[in-house]
């Protein structure tokens, strides 16, 4: 156990510590299959998650934030790069040292369709974990599996149904009753609720922060969504084009940004707020993401930066690539003027007054509500139980 | 084409009975020509759907997927279907244009005024005219709906070609000028250029071009920015909604994101399980909802201007199966403030406070129980 690198220096705290990651993908050409140029989906990216909190990855597609998921518990390996776990390096692990290390760290996928084996009951693919890991075994582990599925929302005596059986949100669950089979202590989420419908999503997204309060979980939660990522996350990553462009909590993030990426992809998502929206200052970016095949050099986002237009085109965006620097206490960015970028109004909505209790029930409805509940005794939760499995019609895909 | 001469409805004049020519000599005539024109625009809708049920005739049973749906649109305007999947927007849209899919499904009843040309009476060739000319799509996916073997430039110029008669030449040039309307750098050179070689945003800008090509009256533009990403969206949402105020082009944006729908309409649709079950305009949709669906719909979204929570209200449950919808309130399983009487009558959309806002539930009504 202890033949691991030493971990260097840091807080002690972190959980999960990646230094220096890249993954490049060769592009291979010609009868003979030489590479001819890699597409660099992940660029030297570094960042710790921390026990107990949940690190939010934001970024479009293709910015690598995936890749990066995956090398974390090394489902993929890096090119050059490593990632500590707990303090050893997951780099230098034997197959069964590793194996045994994925009891810890689990994964939970974007697509619920795909993710669940059509062909298994959900009693085999919940329990299939606890086989690999030769955990508990018999009547034990359908006690288990049945355990789990409550856990998660739903039925214990739906173990010898199958997946097509469930609509999107169950499958979901089904998925996060796997990853919690084997008592993990991290769980990498990757885009987890994105392909649910908008009521469905607020129900899987309250049961992960249900689990993480109850099992202490630690969490690299990915999403494209970046309300999503502020409702759950104790602490933001952005990335751009493989490289982690700015890393603060939520507040530094989504009220101060420092970088000119962030303030561009915040200004572009829409906030159900109509007079809000009329109210907001956007920046809309220009042209499309560069190929990760061959991004531009200095800066990446020098050739769509509003900021760079601003400043009257600087030299050092076009030739100095930036790195990540401290600009506020916790809170990095990696631009040569993120002071400016700080200093900036683009992008940011304010924070309403009283948002969280105020949305759109009014409070009068909540209040008589709660008021006829306490009278009724809470006669209408009868009405919220969980539905049949056998009518997953009720949600079908648009 | 066939103009109806009653589609103007009891109660408002009719096209054929307001002057059509004033002199515009004079200020005053000026005036008297705006407000005429203006009239003009206010006696007829764009659209007036009245009583829309498509039906699918599938093994299981009939869905009924829309049923009894009834709206307006206005000129120029930009009207919002909102809802979950499954709840009929997209079907209505179909219908509207009648590319409902037969079988199985098919338009049961109801009745589409497009500008005073009564749809459901059109025959398929007359209705072929229409769609493209007067009517633009806008699909999710730009990949799907663009043709892969031919060259973009044709596809936009084809259009044109067809529905205004133009020479080749003509609706190529045109196509170049629309290419470069949407936003594509070097139009003439990527004209020969294929779908594949251009990336999501771009196609549907492309696609944007082909439905503007004619100059429609009216965009359909179902979830038009769902495939992409949050940057690119921004471009083709600021691309929409500053063509069509350029063009006057109203538009039927369906989207099951409120905040595009805040950002984008006049007004909005709230849809579910088939039915309309609020509609108004954008601000009393957002800020005084009377409908608890809407109420769930707003509670259960991730803000990013709101603060870390710990909780989000959810909507629990499913929706209904759409087989046998039932003489209840459709909501009602699903509803925190249900009562006796919403599990055996469905409520009829009724006004609330506010232009033309309507919601369909009995406890927001104003001898209800919900204050």
């Amino acid at each position: 156990m202890d033949q691991v690198t030493a971990m260097p220096a840091s807080s002690s705290d972190s959980l999960v510590r990646v230094e220096h990651l890249k993954v490049h993908f060769p592009i291979l050409s010609g009868v003979f299959q030489t590479e001819s140029g890699r597409v660099r989906a992940v660029d030297d990216i570094s960042f710790e998650i921390r026990k107990g909190e949940t690190f939010g990855l934001v970024g479009e597609s293709g910015c690598g934030k995936s890749t990066t998921g995956r090398a974390v518990i090394r489902l993929r390996n890096p090119t050059e790069g490593t990632v500590f776990f707990d303090g050893k390096d997951l780099m230098g692990l034997s197959r069964n040292e590793l194996r045994k290390m994925r009891r810890r760290m689990q994964i939970i996928f974007q697509d619920p369709y795909s993710s669940l084996n059509p062909r298994m009951t959900v009693g085999s693919i919940i329990s299939e974990p606890l086989e690999t890991h030769k955990l508990v075994s018999g009547k034990a582990r359908i006690e288990r599996v049945r355990e789990l599925l409550a856990l998660v929302g739903l039925n214990p005596n739906y173990t010898n149904r199958y997946p097509h059986e469930f609509s999107g949100g169950q499958r979901q669950r089904i998925g996060v009753a796997r990853s919690l089979a084997v008592e993990p202590e991290f769980i990498v989420c990757d885009e987890p609720i994105s392909a649910l419908d908008v009521s469905i999503q607020a129900q899987v997204l309250n049961l992960l922060v249900e689990l993480r309060e109850k099992f202490g979980l630690t969490y690299l939660f990915i999403a494209h969504d970046l309300s999503v990522v502020r409702h759950i996350s104790d602490r933001v990553g952005v990335m751009y084009l493989g490289k982690l462009v700015e890393v603060g909590p939520p507040t530094a993030i989504y009220e101060t940004p420092g970088h000119p990426y962030t303030r561009a992809l915040l200004s572009a998502v829409p906030i159900p707020d109509p007079k809000a929206e009329r109210r907001r200052k956007r920046v809309i970016l220009t042209g499309d993401v560069p190929s990760p095949a061959n991004p531009p050099d200095g800066c990446r986002f020098h050739t769509r930066c509003w900021l760079y237009e601003r400043l009257g085109r600087p030299e050092q965006c076009r030739t100095v690539d930036p790195e990540l620097r401290v600009v506020a206490p916790e809170h990095q960015a990696a631009c040569h003027f993120a002071e400016e970028a700080l200093q900036s109004d683009v992008g940011v909505a304010q924070v309403r007054e009283g948002a969280a209790t105020r949305r759109g029930t009014p409070d009068s409805a909540t209040a008589g509500l709660e008021a006829e509940h306490a009278a009724a005794g809470v006669a209408a939760a009868a009405s919220a139980s969980e539905p049949s499995p056998s009518t997953p019609s009720g949600e079908p895909e648009g | 084409m066939t103009v109806s001469e009653e589609s103007g409805g009891a109660g408002s004049p009719t096209v054929a009975e307001l002057p059509n020519d004033v002199t515009v000599e004079t200020e005053e005539g000026r005036l008297l020509a705006e407000q005429l024109a203006d009239d003009r625009r206010h006696a007829r809708k764009l659209l007036e759907v009245r009583n829309l049920s498509t039906q699918f005739f599938t093994r299981e049973g009939v869905v009924h997927a829309v049923d009894d749906v009834s709206f307006e649109v206005e000129y120029g305007e930009t009207l919002g279907l909102v809802g979950e999947s499954g709840c009929g927007k997209s079907v209505t849209a179909l219908s509207l244009t009648r590319l409902v899919a037969s079988p199985p499904g098919k338009i049961v009843s109801g009745e589409i005024i497009f500008d005073g040309i009564d749809i459901m009476k059109l025959s398929s060739e007359e209705m072929r005219l229409l769609r493209g000319r007067k009517i633009g799509f806008i699909f999710q996916d730009p990949m799907t709906s663009l043709n892969p073997t031919l060259p973009i430039g044709f596809q936009i110029a084809e259009s044109a070609r067809l529905h205004l008669g133009m020479s080749r030449k003509a609706a190529d040039d045109r196509a170049v000028e629309l290419l470069a309307k949407v936003g594509i750098p070097r139009a003439r050179e990527r004209m020969g250029d294929y779908p594949h070689q251009f990336s999501g945003g771009m196609r549907q800008r492309v696609m944007i071009a082909i439905a503007l090509a004619c100059d429609p009256m009216l965009l359909l533009a179902d979830e038009p920015t769902t495939a992409l990403d949050v940057t690119i969206q921004a471009q083709i949402l600021d691309l929409i909604r500053s063509l069509s105020a350029e063009f006057g082009t109203a538009v039927i944006l369906i989207t099951h994101d409120l905040g595009i729908a805040a950002g984008m309409c006049n007004r909005i649709n709230v849809m579910y399980a088939g039915r309309i079950v609020e509609t108004g305009m954008v601000d009393d949709i957002f800020e005084q909802p009377k409908m608890p669906y809407s109420w769930g719909l707003l509670d259960s979204l991730p803000r990013m201007d709101e603060e870390k929570g710990s909780r989000l209200r959810t909507i629990e449950g499913l929706p209904p199966d759409l087989i046998n919808p039932g003489k209840e309130c459709r909501f009602s399983p699903r509803c925190k403030y249900v009562h006796d009487r919403c599990r055996v009558e469905e409520p009829d959309l009724s006004e609330r406070e506010g232009e033309g806002h309507l919601a369909r539930c009995f406890g927001t009504e104003p001898a209800g129980w919900i204050k």
